[in-house]
């Protein structure tokens, strides 16, 4: 078996075993990239340089039987919205092209800290907004499997990178679905973790109470040895929640005895492929030959979910985005030019003889601001940030922002029943297997409807899995979805582990050349 | 009670910097005067992907102050986000409390010991805790101007505290903000410095009148801001009501019908002047911060607080007045001084017995030196219990109290023993009948003073005294006084 046809728990196993050296391994991953990545378009950029420095270095020190990392040697691929020290940190947008981080986020530490080789920065939707990483400022990420297709997003250069083959293990943010819509979609498995398991901080927030950061990988076993390196109690991050870390990786081989896994009625209304919906209850068949009894459950709230989720979300990205304003960091407009526009427009107004007009022009500091970030930002961010400051404001607050916060309780105490009677729910993760590129681009409420089966986990900050389980017709994944109660991941993994001992679906790779 | 045609009203808010060594976010340093943007980190200044982690101590120093204030503490309190755009501001908004603060319904008490006000209770509507901003630098030079920004001060600790509009004059007002002042040097939450931004005040005022027709009727609110001392609010409230005044007699605009006015206090011309009307109220988009977890305060938790707070100003007026039989004026010089002079002079009194003569002296002669010596009473040469030895001698008659002074001067100046300074000055007690003796021989010789106080004229027996103590500077004024008089009502 080639070298980027193993899992990370093989290669770990290798490298422990110096029967391949991480310098072998990252050089076969770089060269995968090299060959696939000017199609695919995972990456932002790629350190193959600093990758195969850390590689020798790891090399060197298990040569001389030195300690080293839980990851030691294994390629993980990063979103690049989560900062690390001295890096271009662009968060696929122009306003930030340029902005190097001045510190490590804590997972990215802790990646470090555990010998990851950090193997380079994918790419996402711009600032984690959308499911297609089409909003990219730099380029479009292609689905690996077809590539007239969108990988999905905004983790889609994540997954395209794992699905690719470009990298065993991979970052993710899921702030909708972000994760799991994409691994969905590009035939890989993707965790998000519960709300608070993983540090936010030097995560580039895009809705605070949403975000959470996972691991992307090909199987359910690489998932949770990702997942333990990350998760964990962080005191630089308030919301992050004092829950041990269990050891996933040992206990993913435990299968789940007298599972009852819920199937939820609304999840399977119209707007569900026939394909998809095929899939998703082949998989159900299989857990219940493992033993899995299966019951019908109801999330009444989860209609109002995406509508909930577009009020949330970008109230809190209009907050968060606020400090890219030009004056700090970041991208700034030119001065020169600006002061050069005013100042035309106010002898044009005086001439005119229009003194009000003339009186009511921005001072050169508004006139920066809004230059800066109407050229910084790209389409989708500053409709986002037009929602969120207009459900936010006076007058508003309540009939949106506030009403939505209810609606987000109602999303969870739904979970909360539906789980006194059943173990995990189980389900589609898109509607669709795949979508063309381009095609929904200018419907963005079509577009919003993509994370459709992913919000409500994000809204009950919940925990969710999602694998493949099948493929369409036209050679693309399908992906099925699982979610369990809070803290509740090792519960996921196991599961996801069961069917993939049981199928293979998760092992086939995509035909590039 | 006024001789004014209008009433004043006055409601002040105050910020507090708390006295914490690091920001309230982050652990960067608060300390004062540093270089420009040497004391930020990534959370302070905003960086992308940054958290903040709540400060407990600023927590604490918050609900101390709270709880000295009289306020009720919130079981659940939340931040909440403040948005606007300025280069000082580097996240794009502060963090702050909105509509749950952590302590509301609070009073300060206050009087005056010169009477000029009866004694009242000054609300207090809230008190939150907030971040502060940074510092914009604006280059004069028009045209060329750089605006520089030091981001040092942003993320320290602000306590707001909103009084109720309780306050009926600039004395009033003034009366508050030292007491206010006071109560956080007693609880030693902030250092108080006004030069160094760690109080700063704004004033919202306007008038009650009554027109011709006899409406009760109240002028716009106008929020007077960068008053730099306690002396620049009493001023500024002082021109401010009387320029409101004038602009009712000429515009009769009335409360809601014009736009609440932001004016600059000028202390060198001594005016208010117009900042800007705000066109429009900012809306600045409140909603809760999710970064940052709410707090909760146990009901425990809050009493281990009160029961931690000492005795505050207040109290100790009323325990000085009680205890020790002086009045209100003398308590509240005392008090205002700080615990520890209040510790000393409660020494003092205690060892002397007399607290009269320890107030007195305390505040006379203490404080004077205190004052001449630049220094403060914990480093004070002389301690309590040698000054009440002092005032022991003064009392038994020993020493009388100008000689006791000059003891006293060389005690603090040569840091001498009280029974060294004694010596040193030649002072020892004079026995009774070489006293009588000597009033005996100034009697004789002065038929005329005898005669004037036979006359009735009893000034005249001062002259005896002033002539015994040329004769021997340590009798006893008062007992030359008595032992004359005697003998000479008994010739």
């Amino acid at each position: 078996m080639s070298l980027i046809e193993k899992s990370a728990k093989q290669l770990l196993a290798d490298l422990s075993a110096r029967s391949v050296s991480a310098v072998e391994v990252t050089e076969a991953y770089l060269t995968e990239i090299a060959s696939h990545d000017a199609k695919v378009g995972a990456f932002l950029r790629v350190d193959a340089e600093g990758a195969l420095a850390k590689a020798r270095d790891i090399d060197q020190r298990r040569a001389l039987n030195q300690p080293v990392g839980h990851l030691a040697g294994i390629p993980v691929a990063v979103k690049d919205i989560l900062c690390s020290r001295g890096e271009v940190v662009t968060c696929a947008s122009r306003i930030l092209e340029h902005f190097a981080a001045p510190y490590d986020s804590t997972v990215v530490a802790k990646l470090k800290a555990a010998d990851a080789v950090l193997i380079g920065r994918t790419n996402l939707d711009e600032f984690a907004m959308g499911g297609s990483t089409e909003n990219s400022a730099f380029h479009v990420t292609h689905n690996p499997w077809d590539l007239s297709c969108f990988a999905g997003g905004s983790s889609g250069g994540s997954a395209a990178s794992v699905a690719a083959r470009m990298a065993p293990l991979a970052i993710g943010t899921d702030t909708g679905g972000s994760i799991r819509q994409p691994a969905g979609l590009c035939g890989i498995t993707g965790l998000k973790p519960t709300y608070g398991h993983v540090s936010r901080y030097g995560v580039v927030a895009f809705a605070s109470s949403l975000d959470q950061v996972g691991p992307m990988a090909r199987t359910a076993e690489d998932a949770a040895l990702l997942l333990e390196t990350i998760a964990g109690h962080d005191p630089l991050d308030s919301t992050s929640v004092h829950s041990p870390v269990p050891p996933y990786s040992e206990w993913i081989e435990q299968p789940l005895e007298g599972l009852t896994i819920g199937l939820v009625r609304e999840h399977f209304g119209p707007g569900l492929d026939e394909e998809v919906n095929a899939a998703v209850r082949d998989a159900i068949r299989i857990y219940e030959s493992l033993g899995a009894k299966v019951k019908e459950v109801s999330l009444p709230h989860s209609k109002y979910a995406v509508a909930t989720y577009y009020i949330i979300a970008p109230s809190e990205a209009s907050s968060n985005l606020a400090r890219y304003d030009g004056a700090h960091y970041g991208y700034r407009t030119d001065e020169r030019d600006m002061l050069a526009e005013l100042d035309a427009q106010r002898k044009a107004l005086e001439a005119a003889g229009d003194k009000k007009a003339a009186a009511q022009l921005d001072t050169a500091l508004v006139r920066m601001y809004r230059r800066s970030r109407s050229e910084g930002f790209g389409a989708e961010v500053k409709r986002r940030i037009m929602l969120g400051t207009y459900a936010l404001s006076a007058g508003y607050y309540d009939a949106y922002y506030l009403k939505a916060l209810k609606v987000r309780r109602l999303i969870r105490q739904d979970f909360d029943k539906a789980f006194e009677d059943v173990d995990l729910i189980a389900g589609p993760a898109t509607a669709a297997p795949g979508y063309k590129i381009g095609e929904r681009a200018d419907d963005p409420l079509a577009m919003y409807l993509l994370d459709l089966y992913t919000v409500s986990a994000n809204l009950a900050g919940i925990g969710g899995i999602v694998f493949p389980c099948g493929f369409s017709q036209a050679g693309l994944p399908i992906g099925l979805q699982l979610q369990a109660p809070p803290f509740e991941e090792d519960r996921l993994l196991r599961a996801a582990h069961m069917f993939q001992r049981a199928t293979d679906w998760h092992t086939r790779r995509p035909a590039l050349t | 009670m006024s001789d004014t045609p209008y009433t004043i009203v006055i409601g002040l808010e105050v910020h507090v910097q708390l006295a914490t060594q690091s920001k309230l976010f982050c652990g960067c340093s608060t300390q004062f005067g540093a270089g420009p943007n040497t004391q930020t980190c990534p959370i302070c200044t905003g960086m992308p992907g940054t958290l903040p982690v709540m400060n407990r101590r600023a927590f604490e120093l918050s609900l101390r102050t709270a709880v000295a204030l009289n306020c009720q503490i919130a079981p659940f309190t939340k931040w909440d986000r403040k948005q606007y755009y300025y280069p000082d501001l580097p996240k794009g908004y502060q963090i702050s409390q909105y509509d749950l603060p952590f302590s509301s319904d609070g009073y300060v008490e206050i009087a005056d010991a010169k009477g000029r006000f009866k004694p009242k209770r000054v609300g207090i509507i809230r008190a939150h805790l907030e971040e502060d901003a940074g510092k914009s630098m604006h280059d004069e030079k028009a045209g060329q101007a750089d605006s520089r920004i030091d981001l040092n001060r942003a993320g320290t600790p602000l306590l707001e505290i909103v009084s109720q509009p309780d306050m009926r004059s600039p004395a009033e007002a003034k009366a508050f903000l030292e007491e206010l002042k006071l109560l956080l040097t007693y609880l030693g939450v902030s250092d108080c410095n006004m030069q160094e931004g760690s109080l700063r005040v704004d004033a919202n005022v306007n008038l009650h009148l009554t027109d011709e027709r006899g409406e009760k009727i109240a002028t716009p609110i106008v929020e007077i801001k960068n008053m730099n001392s306690f002396r620049a609010v009493e001023r500024a409230l002082t021109y401010e009501s009387a320029r409101q005044y004038d602009v009712w007699q000429e515009t009769r605009q009335k409360l809601g019908d014009v736009p609440k006015q932001t004016r600059g206090w000028d202390d060198t011309a001594n005016v208010t002047h117009g900042q800007r009307h705000k066109e429009e109220s900012s809306d600045y988009r409140y909603f809760p911060d999710p970064d940052l977890v709410p707090v909760t305060v146990a009901a425990e938790e809050v009493e281990r607080v009160r029961a931690e707070l000492g005795e505050l100003p207040a109290q100790m007026r009323e325990r000085l007045e009680k205890t020790y039989g002086i009045n209100a004026y003398d308590s509240d010089v005392l008090v205002n001084q700080g615990r520890e002079l209040v510790s000393y002079f409660v020494d003092v009194a205690d060892t002397c017995g007399d607290g009269k003569v320890a107030s007195n002296w305390v505040q006379q002669d203490v404080l004077r030196l205190l004052k001449e010596l630049g220094t403060d009473i914990e480093a004070f040469p002389v301690r309590p219990w040698a000054l009440a030895d002092l005032l022991k001698k003064v009392k038994a008659g020993e020493v009388d109290t100008t000689r006791g002074r000059e003891v006293f001067a060389l005690m603090v100046s040569a840091g001498k023993s009280l029974e060294e300074a004694m010596q040193e000055l030649g002072i020892e007690k004079v026995d009774e009948s070489a006293l009588v003796e000597l009033c005996k021989q100034l009697i004789a010789a002065n038929p005329k003073l005898v005669a004037d106080v036979k006359a009735g004229k009893m000034q005249a027996a001062g002259a005896f005294v002033g002539q015994a103590k040329k004769a021997n500077p340590n009798v006893n004024p008062a007992r030359v006084r008595e032992i004359c008089l005697e003998l000479i009502a008994a010739m």
